[in-house]
C-alpha cells in the first residue's frame, strides 16, 4: 500500500448507478463499513476514477486499503473473498451451487441493461426486438426463480444482489416497452417486493420515478428524442 | 440413478472448450469427451443448457454447468487438493477475474473483426485488436505468466490466444501479435505452447487452419 493512501472500504459510486448499488447492498448487508464517493460520470471524471479504473473508466470500483478492484461481480466476489467471517455469505459453500448462482449472475449481466438500454434509445422495429429479447430475458429468469423465495432457495443471495437493483429500472422498461412485470412475470414481481422488504434494498434502490427522469437525462445526452 | 463421472460437451476447434479440458487435466480428471456438431445439436446438450445452447457445458455425476470461466472455477473448487488455478490472495483472485472478463468481453470483440477485414478496414481493426491486447499484456508485468511463476486461471482463460491468433494471422494476412507491438504477451504465447496441458490437447493445426480459410470464405461471400 501505498503511504497517504486511504485504509478501509471506499466505494467509487454514483446514485443511479445500478452496478454500484450490488455493492453497497452487500456491504450493507454484512455490516462492512465503507465510504462511497459520489463520482461525476456524464462530464469530466475524477482523477481518482480515472487512476483507479483506467480500462474502463466506470463505476463501481471498491477501493481496499487503497487497491482498486473493478467490475461490479468481480468487486461481489472479493468482498466474499476479503471478509471471510462477514456474514451472510452470498454465495453457498457448495461448488455446484456456486457455479448456478456465478451462471445467473452473468447472464444478468449480459442481458438486463444492455437490452433495457437498447429499449429506451431505439425506435421502431430495433425497439421491438429489444422489447422481445427483454420479455425472454424476464421469461427466463422468472422460470429460473420458480416457486422459491430467492433465486438460491430460502436466503437471499448472489443472484438476488446481481438482479434487485435493476429492478428499479422495470418501470422504465415497462414504459418503453408497454408491457407489465407484475402481469407477465408475478412470481418475478413479488420476488422483487420481498427484496425490497430487506433494510439494505430499501434504503438503496433508487425510485424508479426517479430512474426514470434519470432516462430523461440521458436521453438529452445522448440526443434521442 | 444420475449417471456418474465427468463428461465435457464440447467441440473440437473451439478455444472456450478447451479451457475446460485444460482445467480438468491439471488437476488429473478423467472424463468423457462428447464432440457436438454445432449446426445439429444434440438432444443432450440442449437438455444439459436449454438456455444459452452452447458448448462447452461440463456434466459432473449428471449435473450440468455452463459458462466455461464459471467451469473452471468449479473445477478449482471440486478438486480443490489438486493443482491450484485460481490464486488464494483475495486481491489476486479479483485482478484474474477482472482480466477474465475483459479479455472475453473487450479483447475477444477486438479480435472478431480482424478475422474478416480486409484492406484498410484491416488496418484499423488491427490496431484497435492490438491496443486491447497490450492492455491485458500489462497483466503479465513481467512474469512467466499471467498466474505468477506457473500456468494459472488467466492463461487457461486467454491461453487460446497462443494457438489461435497466429491461424487467425495467417488465413486473415493480418499481422498483429508481433515482436514490435506486443513482444511480452509473444514470448508468453512460447511458454504457453509448452505446458503439458496445453500440448496435450490442442487440435490439429492444418485442420483447424482449414476451418478457419472456409468459415471465413463463408463469412466473406455472405
Amino acid at each position: 500500500m501505498v503511504a497517504g493512501e486511504k485504509k478501509g472500504v471506499v466505494l467509487l459510486d454514483f446514485w443511479v448507478s445500478p452496478f454500484a448499488q450490488r455493492c453497497r447492498i452487500a456491504l450493507a448487508e454484512k455490516g462492512l463499513a465503507y465510504e462511497s464517493v459520489e463520482q461525476v460520470l456524464l462530464g469530466d471524471k475524477g482523477d481518482l476514477l480515472l487512476r483507479s479504473n483506467p480500462v474502463h473508466k466506470k463505476v463501481p470500483v471498491l477501493l481496499h486499503d487503497g487497491r482498486a478492484v473493478c467490475e461490479s461481480l468481480v468487486i461481489l466476489e472479493y468482498i466474499e473473498d476479503a471478509f471471510p467471517l462477514a456474514t451472510p455469505r452470498l454465495l453457498p459453500a457448495d461448488p455446484f451451487a456456486r457455479a448456478q448462482a456465478r451462471f445467473w449472475a452473468d447472464y444478468v449481466d449480459k442481458t438486463v441493461y444492455g437490452i433495457g438500454t437498447r429499449l429506451w434509445r431505439l425506435k421502431g422495429e430495433q425497439r421491438a426486438a429489444a422489447r422481445a429479447e427483454m420479455l425472454e430475458t424476464l421469461r427466463t429468469l422468472d422460470a429460473e426463480l420458480g416457486d422459491r423465495a430467492f433465486f438460491a432457495g430460502e436466503a437471499f443471495g448472489f443472484v438476488d444482489v446481481a438482479l434487485i437493483p435493476l429492478t428499479s429500472w422495470f418501470y422504465s422498461y415497462e414504459k418503453h416497452g408497454g408491457f407489465s412485470v407484475q402481469a407477465e412475470f408475478p412470481r418475478l414481481a413479488e420476488w422483487a417486493r420481498r427484496c425490497g422488504e430487506r433494510d439494505s434494498v430499501a434504503k438503496i434502490l433508487t425510485k424508479p420515478e426517479e430512474v426514470l427522469d434519470f432516462i430523461g437525462v440521458l436521453k438529452k445526452h445522448y440526443g434521442v428524442e | 440413478m444420475a449417471e456418474k463421472g465427468v463428461k465435457v460437451f464440447g467441440m473440437w476447434a473451439s478455444p472456450m472448450v478447451i479451457r475446460v479440458e485444460w482445467a480438468l487435466r491439471l488437476k488429473g480428471v478423467v472424463y468423457e469427451y462428447v464432440d457436438e456438431d454445432l449446426a445439429n445439436k444434440s438432444d443432450a446438450l440442449l437438455r444439459h443448457n436449454p438456455v444459452t445452447k452452447k458448448v462447452p457445458v461440463l456434466v459432473h455425476d449428471g449435473e450440468p454447468i455452463a459458462e466455461s470461466a464459471i467451469i473452471v472455477e468449479y473445477i478449482d473448487e471440486v478438486w480443490k487438493d489438486g493443482y491450484p488455478i485460481m490464486p488464494s490472495d483475495p486481491y489476486e483472485r479479483a485482478q484474474a477475474r477482472f482480466w477474465a472478463k475483459y479479455a472475453d468481453e473487450k479483447c475477444n470483440a477486438a479480435i472478431y473483426p480482424v478475422f474478416t477485414a480486409t484492406g484498410e478496414a484491416q488496418t484499423k481493426v488491427v490496431h484497435e485488436a492490438q491496443q486491447c491486447l497490450k492492455t491485458l499484456e500489462k497483466a503479465l508485468e513481467g512474469k512467466k505468466f499471467f498466474g505468477g511463476d506457473d500456468f494459472g486461471y488467466l492463461d487457461v482463460v486467454v491461453g487460446w490466444y497462443a494457438y489461435w491468433l497466429p491461424i487467425i494471422e495467417e488465413v486473415s494476412g493480418a499481422k498483429v501479435v508481433t515482436d514490435e507491438e506486443l513482444p511480452v504477451l509473444k514470448a508468453w504465447f512460447d511458454r504457453i505452447l509448452a505446458v503439458d496441458v496445453v500440448k496435450e490437447t490442442l487440435p490439429p493445426r492444418d485442420k483447424l487452419l482449414a476451418l478457419n480459410k472456409a468459415r471465413r470464405e463463408q463469412l466473406l461471400s455472405a
